[in-house]
């Protein structure tokens, strides 16, 4: 099922796209596994990606743990913790 | 009176203040974030999450406003390309009484600055670009609040 990525900050400008909409395999279940799903998409996403302890993510515009399963979501977001307002 | 907004543009913190102040409490209280200048800062860009940023702070108006009776309050954040000096954020609360209307601001920008989706990045004159990481002390600023409430 396809799912919008969405990408802030320096993940953003290492892959070089705002956003992407793609269709990860069944066995990838959670944020963890969708990370190393997609760091496999190009050499700017496996640098954005790398180190996943400095990621934060959301699904469908919540907060989301790594565990989070990501099934029937519309939108992860992934980015660096945010720098607040 | 529930206001938040996200825009580029500037605000006007007297405009705002006016309107909070014609819905008759006997008290006002606002916060104005300013673009800091120290240093050899040339731009701070602020990046969103659009959707999630607004939805955010509408969540801590309507907690603040419930949690302090308030009358009214106005959350205003830009983004985009801020140079030093400007004003970046604006929070302002109206209540019936003082205390009410100051905690409840003072919550308000402390929680902002850690929970709202925002990303800094810094640009100096030199050339030099980072991203900005977020602070300890803001965090236990912003863990005050949630602590006062059980």
């Amino acid at each position: 099922m396809d799912v919008d990525i969405l990408y802030f900050a320096w993940v953003r400008e290492r892959i070089g796209l705002d956003r992407e909409q793609v269709d990860p395999p069944i066995e990838v279940k959670d944020i963890a596994g969708l990370i190393t799903w997609l760091a496999t998409r190009s050499s700017g996403h496996a640098a954005a990606l790398a180190e996943p302890a400095r990621l934060r993510a959301a699904i469908d515009q919540r907060f989301a743990t790594f565990d989070a399963s990501i099934t029937g979501a519309h939108e992860v977001a992934l980015f660096p913790p945010v720098t607040g307002g | 009176m529930i206001e938040v907004r996200l825009q580029a543009e500037m605000f006007e913190g007297g405009v705002e203040l006016a309107r909070l102040q014609a819905l008759g409490g006997g008290a006002l209280a606002s916060f104005t974030g300013v673009v800091r200048g120290d240093g050899d800062l040339r731009e701070l860009f602020l990046e969103h999450h659009a959707v999630m940023t607004l939805a955010m702070m509408r969540g801590l108006a309507d907690e603040a406003a419930a949690r302090w009776k308030l009358i009214g309050v106005t959350l205003i954040h830009r983004y985009g390309a801020l140079s030093p000096g400007d004003p970046i954020v604006f929070v302002a609360t109206a209540a019936k009484h003082r205390a009410a209307a100051l905690e409840a601001c003072a919550s308000l920008i402390d929680r902002l600055k850690t929970e709202a989706p925002f990303w800094k990045r810094e640009t100096f004159h030199d050339g030099h670009v980072q991203w900005v990481e977020p602070r300890s002390g803001d965090d236990a600023a912003a863990a005050r609040w949630l602590r006062d409430e059980s």
